[in-house]
């Protein structure tokens, strides 16, 4: 059965080893849903959390091919146990008249903050996981959202259960 | 303390990592390297061909069990590494291949012969590296030996840009190596091997299925003990040739498209599969569905990925192929419950016997040479010692299928990738590593005009490697599937036009002989073999041979097309 899956990989900070990743997924045939990459605390070590799909015998592989990767340090699937995630989304809106007020309302509801305001539009800076992200753009659609930008999913397992 | 230059630095870790000979051809952004080089007693071997430099030193290392090594200029001479570095990739040997790139000042403006040699073998290496600074030179080089030969082997590429080769710095050896995010398993879990043999002990129909792994890992010794021990029968893939000895009673052939009858029939029909340094290539295992449908399987392999991949495994084992096995056996011997193991099977080897003697492997002769003939003979008068290299195609499964062997190393042949033109540079590379021992390259036609340049090789350096052309006038393999499979339609595949192979030789500075009917085979391949130089020996064979046994692709491979 085909799954979402978070994986968080702890990488080599080094010129090449996206692309490696990259590489390998797109060589494999293997389906990349987000991707994002900053350093850590770490010297020298960077941390991609990837979201990605398949079934459990291709996700095996997809982890022990990342595995192998000489650059690639850890991988870990949040989705195995108890994880917090988070996606920061900049969206600007049609904002006529008639319905700042409503998309205002949207806003607060969600927690999301207006980062800037125009005669006809308002930018909005959203946080939460993937179901937040995609209840607000729903409700938000009707009015036109004229732009997006997504950062994809950053998660961590949570304290208790971590390993 | 002394500076070196970064050509300086390159030469002493290549000594210190224990290589004697190199293959390469140089060219401007190595120019620094190859100065130092003539002042040095690193043998360098002169190929006329990037490709046959890569072919011969992955022959070398799978001759020798060593690192191979080659060293090109850049741009075109680096992108002629590419099929030689996708070749040993598949095939997992390890090597190391230099190349030179443009001053790192240049890099990213599109210089002359400037190519990201490094993004273009990133999917075909096991690792590769751009060296962007001398200081940082010696450690790579020592990483990229320990890649290359750690773990399950593969070829790794360092780039050197010139003004790296010329730079200078305080040379200082680096320290072993370690790397946090690399440690291959070589020890198994005892666990893993405990419910290994459980299952062995209640198998009534076991089977080993062995392959490349135990070759690289020379676990060969601690295989035949397995399987001779418990009497458990042994195929092994193209790979896997000579890591169990061709001519114990045990042995059933090659399995998969081209198998024996029996090998294939005992693969369908086995209770338990004990893999061992395999990883289920399409070309063995058919239709994955039905591939040994009634087994359970333990697997054995150094890399987890190999494992679970193509097929269900009931037991997987992560490990060196070598260790495992010797633990394996350890175990074996000393469990009471597996006395009796070894006789408590013998309708099993007899259902495989019987299969041999009603469905062997099996040709009809004519008044033409028939290919399996002369491979036949081959075997009888080299009495199956000879280091064989083949290239691509019909040439290398009647290789495979009629010369045994008994030792692992001495069947070389391009099984990953399939690459034509691999044997001729590839004997090229045997001979040089085993310059007293009989090197025969089993050609097509086709396939060995793809690197003929490197006859002016083992010329030059007196190698006296043995070509054995099977001419069929045909790409046959590919023929044969157009005869199987597409109505005989030889769209593009019968060549109209040849070189005089003996000429050819002759112009060469070689020997050329040539034999057209049967009886000409044993006189000319032993002239040709007795000969101490190169030689090239055109068979002109029956042109629409086909290989059998053959499984349809795709198929299970039960359902094979006999003779
Ligand atoms: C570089 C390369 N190109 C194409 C092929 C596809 N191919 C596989 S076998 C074959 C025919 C080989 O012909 P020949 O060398 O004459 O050998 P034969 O099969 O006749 O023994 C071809 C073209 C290949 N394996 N490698």
């Amino acid at each position: 059965m085909t799954k979402k899956h978070i994986l968080s990989i702890l990488v080599d900070n080094e010129p090449g080893v996206l692309s490696r990743i990259a590489g390998l997924f797109s060589g494999r045939g293997y389906n990349i849903e987000s991707l994002c990459v900053a350093e850590t605390v770490e010297l020298n070590v960077s941390r991609i959390t990837m979201v990605t799909k398949g079934d459990s015998m291709i996700l095996e592989q997809i982890k022990k091919q990342l595995n192998k990767l000489i650059n690639v340090i850890k991988v870990a699937d949040l989705t195995d146990q108890e994880f917090v995630e988070r996606e920061l989304v900049l969206l600007k809106v049609n904002a006529k008249t008639e319905n700042r007020a409503e998309i205002l309302r949207v806003t607060d509801i969600f927690r999301g903050q207006v980062v800037d305001v125009g005669l006809e539009h308002f930018t909005i800076s959203i946080t939460g996981d993937a179901d937040k992200v995609n209840a607000i753009l729903s409700l938000l659609k009707p009015f036109g959202i004229r732009e997006i930008a997504r950062t994809g999913s950053i998660a961590m397992f949570r304290e208790n259960h971590a390993k | 303390m002394s500076k070196l230059s970064g050509a300086q630095i390159l030469l002493r870790m290549l000594k210190e990592e224990g290589v004697d000979t190199i293959f390469g051809y140089p060219g401007g952004v190595v120019l620094d390297i190859y100065d130092e080089l003539a002042r040095t007693d690193l043998r360098h071997i002169l190929v006329r061909h990037e490709q046959g430099a890569v072919h011969a030193a992955d022959a070398y290392a799978r001759t020798t069990g060593n690192v191979g090594v080659c060293l090109v200029t850049s741009g075109p001479g680096a992108t002629n590494t590419v099929t030689g570095i996708a070749t040993a990739y598949m095939d997992s040997i390890p090597i190391v291949v230099f190349t030179g790139q443009v001053p790192t000042k240049l890099i990213g403006n599109d210089a002359f012969q400037e190519v990201d040699i490094v993004g273009i073998t990133r999917p075909c290496t096991k690792h590769n590296y751009l060296v962007k600074d001398v200081r940082d030179l010696a450690k790579t080089i020592k990483e990229a030996f320990h890649i290359a030969r750690s773990g399950r082997p593969g070829p790794v590429l360092v780039d050197l840009p010139k003004d790296v080769s010329i730079g200078k710095t305080t040379f200082k050896l680096p320290d072993d190596v370690q790397l946090r995010s690399y440690n291959p398993t070589y020890v198994p879990n005892r666990k893993q091997l405990k419910k290994a043999m459980d299952l062995i002990q209640k198998a009534e129909k076991p089977l080993i299925f062995s392959g490349g792994g135990v070759i690289l890992s020379r676990a060969h010794k601690e295989l035949t003990e397995l399987a001779c021990a418990n009497q458990i029968p042994v195929t092994s893939t193209l790979m896997g040739l000579g890591g169990f000895p061709g001519n114990e009673s045990l042995w059933m052939g090659m399995p998969g498209m081209h198998g024996t009858y029996r090998a294939n029939m005992a693969i369908s029909e086995c209770d338990l599969m004990i893999a061992v340094g395999v990883r289920f290539d399409d070309r063995v295992t058919g239709k994955t569905d039905e591939f040994a449908p009634k087994a359970k399987i333990v697997q054995i392999d150094i890399d987890p990925t190999s494992i679970q991949k193509n097929v269900q495994v009931h037991v997987p084992v992560v490990g060196d192929c070598k260790i495992s096995l010797e633990l394996l056996n350890q175990m074996i011997s000393q469990n009471n419950d597996m006395k009796n193991f070894a006789t408590a099977h013998d309708e099993w080897l007899d259902r495989i016997e019987n299969w041999k003697l009603t469905t062997p492997l099996a040709y009809e002769q004519k008044d033409v040479i028939k290919p399996q003939f002369v491979i036949e003979k081959l075997f009888e008068l080299t009495k199956g010692e000879a280091i064989i290299t083949t290239e691509v195609g019909q040439n290398q499964m009647w290789a495979a299928q009629y010369y045994h062997f008994n030792e692992p190393g001495r069947f070389i042949s391009s099984g990953g990738l399939g690459t034509m033109g691999f044997g001729l540079p590839a004997a090229v590379g045997a001979q040089v590593a085993a310059p007293d021992k009989l090197v025969v390259d089993i050609a097509g036609d086709g396939s060995i005009q793809m690197n003929i340049q490197e006859m002016a090789t083992a010329v030059q350096y007196n190698l006296p490697v043995k070509i054995v052309i099977l001419n069929n006038g045909f790409l046959g393999m590919v023929r044969q599937w157009q005869q199987l499979f597409y109505d005989k339609c030889y769209s593009s595949t019968k060549f109209q036009h040849t070189p005089d192979f003996v000429k050819l030789a002759e112009a060469y500075g070689a020997v050329g002989l040539r034999a057209t009917k049967p009886g000409e085979v044993e006189k000319v391949l032993k002239e040709g073999l007795a000969c101490n130089k190169a030689v090239i020996m055109d068979f002109v064979v029956e042109p629409e041979e086909c290989v059998y046994p053959m499984v349809p692709a795709g198929a299970p491979i039960s359902n094979m097309l006999l003779v």
